[in-house]
């Protein structure tokens, strides 16, 4: 793929950004065979996404699952290794660092997990849970400023002093996603991953956490990368949102700008299907349907991989010529051929059946030759399969 | 409205689960609700509110050992608590049917996707097996499904998350159930495919009558797709409006504070959310009290000492039903829950204060 260009680098010359993220690729071999590993193909995870994030600001991704999302956020750390390109922390390429150095980098940045009781060891109390990452990274000092600090860290995350003798199963979901966040900020990191930070939790209890996310970003002056499924909850919380589809960012915007005026087709599609729970807003609205499921990474469309969805679909260059991102407005950055045309009214959209006649797949699901990838679609959420 | 009798009623349902050495909890207490033919009404509730008992209570799935189950379910005037297993065999997937949260576990990993969908048919309608497997091409041409001469010889493995949804609402679709239960079908969905999933459950009501009752945590699929709208808590309903009443003026401070707790798609960036205190641990037995009141801003003294009933809500006549004693003012709703909210959820966090982690 082409370099995309980095969108923040080109826009107003503010203080180096945080994390710059340079057409970063991830690409997981597929193997088959009894005996011999053959390398039959790769999942295109993530396939030349670039991407900057300014201090202290929040940047959302957004995306359905496989679209490689949690991936690149486990390619910035280095949780799994970067088939190409370049990760840039502090002005320090990540891919350089190996050993000691990685080690010490990581304390800067760190993660915040989807599912608080499959990140926690069940067999840890809270103290040690908390001190852990301190000992690991000989902070911390003696057992008294270490009790110090698990007492302030649990301060911070609004739970109870009592709470460092109990163990991860004594709490309720969201109060253990709060630990999580702890341990995650035990460190004093500068850039915090969350992945899913609230998918697994109640819906009364998510607006705690989400809460309690923006009040640790202005006490601790910490920069977040977001990646989410929901978009309401990353526009809640995002300063910048980008969303990516089958491995690529399609759009990238500040979250007002994205949310008023969606320019990609998969964008406006995404907020057209998300339930808005106020029914008045649901009569009204107007609903773009896709045809079919997500293609597969291993073996993703050719030109604009949004094509075979798509319900603004030409005849020309969508299917052969692979769009770049570009800036509509301020920030406002898009990888669509039509954008303006879309955008103005010019274009008309086709109804999910047309699209599927003319794509010669069903209305509401994908190509059938897909499905065998299907279960490799859906695993790339998983932890991943390394080889 | 539909003004046709119910398909579904269902009266004082209790559920209670009981273990040796423990004592016995019950999950769902003295609930009562009908559905009319080609009506939708939503049971909303996060984890643990007992909604999910609630349908298998009424589809007859609990098992039998450790659980007691009271109260009345009529399927078309017919008792289903207390009939026989053959009975409810007969009706389950013929008259009545059920749609799971999670395809994959619900569907048999080792039969063909054909099988499964031809084996209600040879079981509830008199057809022979080639007969069965042309009604199953086209239900599953119905629910959207490509291919699905194809598709029939295929395993559940072989289909995406959607398709085996699809396929699952086709199996229940197969005999025209009259009462079709769906348990957060589209919670394990990405939002694209769930916008087609709710899609073709709303078509399915319009266009055949069929009775549903939708199941969910999401505010935003009950405003798009219910009529009436139950809300559970602690085993009990708490409230139960018609969808546009219910989500203009929430009355339940628990409802109030699940609307304002989730971000919305079409509101700007900064507003503060304004979380329910605690979680749903934090409860008090309804025999004690009002089990919300624990997390609750309106709580006063009387909210405890006595089950708090469920009463036509004096404010809006006979089609409204509220259990609280201090309910949500309509002109509090908008504004007021974010002053006293805020600050509390500020100092209390988690709510861990008031009750502490483990109780």
């Amino acid at each position: 793929m082409s370099a995309v260009p980095t969108p923040a680098a080109e826009g107003a010359p503010r203080s180096a950004p945080l994390l710059r993220v340079s057409d970063l690729q991830v690409h997981f071999p597929i193997k088959r065979g009894l005996f011999f590993d053959r390398t039959v193909g790769h999942v295109r995870a993530v396939d030349g996404v670039s991407l900057a994030i300014d201090r202290g600001s929040t940047y959302g991704l957004v995306g359905e699952s496989g679209c490689g999302k949690s991936t690149l956020g486990r390619a910035v750390l280095r949780l799994v290794e970067p088939t190409a390109g370049r990760v840039d922390f502090d002005g320090t390429d990540v891919a350089s660092l190996s050993g000691e150095s990685l080690r010490k980098m990581r304390r800067r940045m760190q993660m915040v997990f989807q599912d608080p009781m499959g990140s926690l060891d069940p067999r840890q109390d809270v103290e040690s849970l908390l001190t852990e990452p301190l000992r690991a990274h000989g902070l911390g000092g003696g057992r008294k400023e270490l009790a110090d600090r698990v007492g302030q860290l649990l301060d911070a995350v609004g739970l109870p002093a009592a709470a460092r003798r109990r163990y991860p199963h004594e709490f309720s979901g969201g109060q253990r996603q709060r630990i999580g966040i702890a341990r995650a900020v035990a460190l004093e990191p500068d850039l915090l991953i969350a992945d899913e930070p609230v998918s697994a939790l109640d819906v009364s209890v998510q607006a705690q956490v989400l809460n309690l996310l923006e009040e640790l970003q202005e006490r601790l002056d910490l920069t977040y990368l977001v990646i989410a499924h929901d978009l309401a909850v990353v526009r809640h919380i995002s300063d910048v949102v980008g969303v990516m589809y089958l491995g690529s960012l399609v759009e990238q915007a500040p979250a007002d700008a994205l949310y008023d005026e969606p320019l990609h087709p998969y964008t406006r599609a995404l907020m057209s299907a998300v339930p808005v729970p106020d029914p008045v807003v649901e009569q009204r609205r107007e609903r773009i349907l896709l045809a079919g499921d997500l293609p597969s990474p291993a073996d993703p469309p050719s030109g604009c991989r949004f094509h075979t969805r798509c319900p603004w679909r030409q005849e020309t260059r969508c299917d052969d010529e692979v769009p770049v991102l570009r800036e509509l407005g301020a920030g406002h950055w898009v990888s669509c051929h039509w954008a303006e045309e879309i955008r103005d009214g010019v274009l008309a959209p086709k109804s999910a059946e047309e699209v599927a006649a003319t794509q010669g797949v069903s209305v509401r699901a994908g190509a059938g030759a897909l499905a065998e990838t299907d279960a490799l679609v859906q695993g790339v959420d998983q932890p991943i399969e390394r080889t | 409205m539909p003004t046709s009798a119910p398909v579904l009623e269902v009266e004082d349902l209790a559920v209670t689960f009981s273990r040796k050495g423990e004592t016995p909890t019950r999950a769902v207490d003295g609930v009562s609700f009908s559905v009319a033919p080609g009506e939708t009404i939503g049971l909303v509730g996060e984890s643990g509110c007992g909604k999910s008992v609630t349908s298998l209570a009424v589809m007859g799935l609990l098992p039998p050992r450790g659980v007691r189950v009271s109260g009345s379910v009529r399927l078309d005037g017919q008792e289903l608590i207390g009939a026989s297993d053959r009975m409810l065999r007969r009706l389950r997937g013929a008259d009545m049917a059920m749609v799971f949260q999670d395809p994959l576990s619900s569907l048999n990993p080792t039969l063909a996707i054909g099988t499964q969908v031809t084996e209600v048919l040879l079981e509830h309608r008199d057809l022979d097996r080639k007969q069965a497997s042309a009604e199953a091409v086209d239900l599953l041409d119905r629910v959207g499904i490509p291919d699905p001469g194809r598709r029939l010889k295929e395993y559940p493995h072989q289909l995406s998350g959607g398709m085996r949804q699809r396929a699952l609402i086709a199996m229940a679709l197969a005999c025209s159930p009259r009462l079709l239960i769906a348990d957060e079908p589209t919670t394990a969905l990405d939002v694209t495919i769930q916008a087609q999933i709710l899609e073709l459950l709303r078509e399915l009501v319009v266009g055949s009558g069929t009775a549903l009752v939708m199941i969910t945590h999401d505010l935003g699929v009950v405003a798009g797709l219910c009529d009436r709208v139950h809300v559970m808590y602690a085993g009990k309903i708490i409230e139960s409006a018609e969808r546009h009443e219910l989500f203009a003026r929430p009355r339940h401070p628990y409802t109030g504070g699940l609307l304002h707790s989730v971000p919305r798609l079409d509101a700007g960036r900064g507003a503060r959310l304004t979380p329910i205190r605690g979680s749903a641990r934090d409860t008090i037995p309804w025999s004690q009290g009002c089990a919300f009141a624990p997390r609750c801003d309106n709580a006063e003294d009387d909210c405890l000492g006595d089950t708090v009933p469920l009463e036509v809500d004096p404010a809006y006549g006979t089609d409204r039903e509220l259990r609280c004693r201090h309910p949500l003012q309509p002109a509090r709703v908008g504004a007021g829950t974010s002053g006293a909210g805020v600050a509390r959820a500020a100092t209390g966090g988690s709510g861990a204060t008031a009750s502490g982690p483990g109780r």
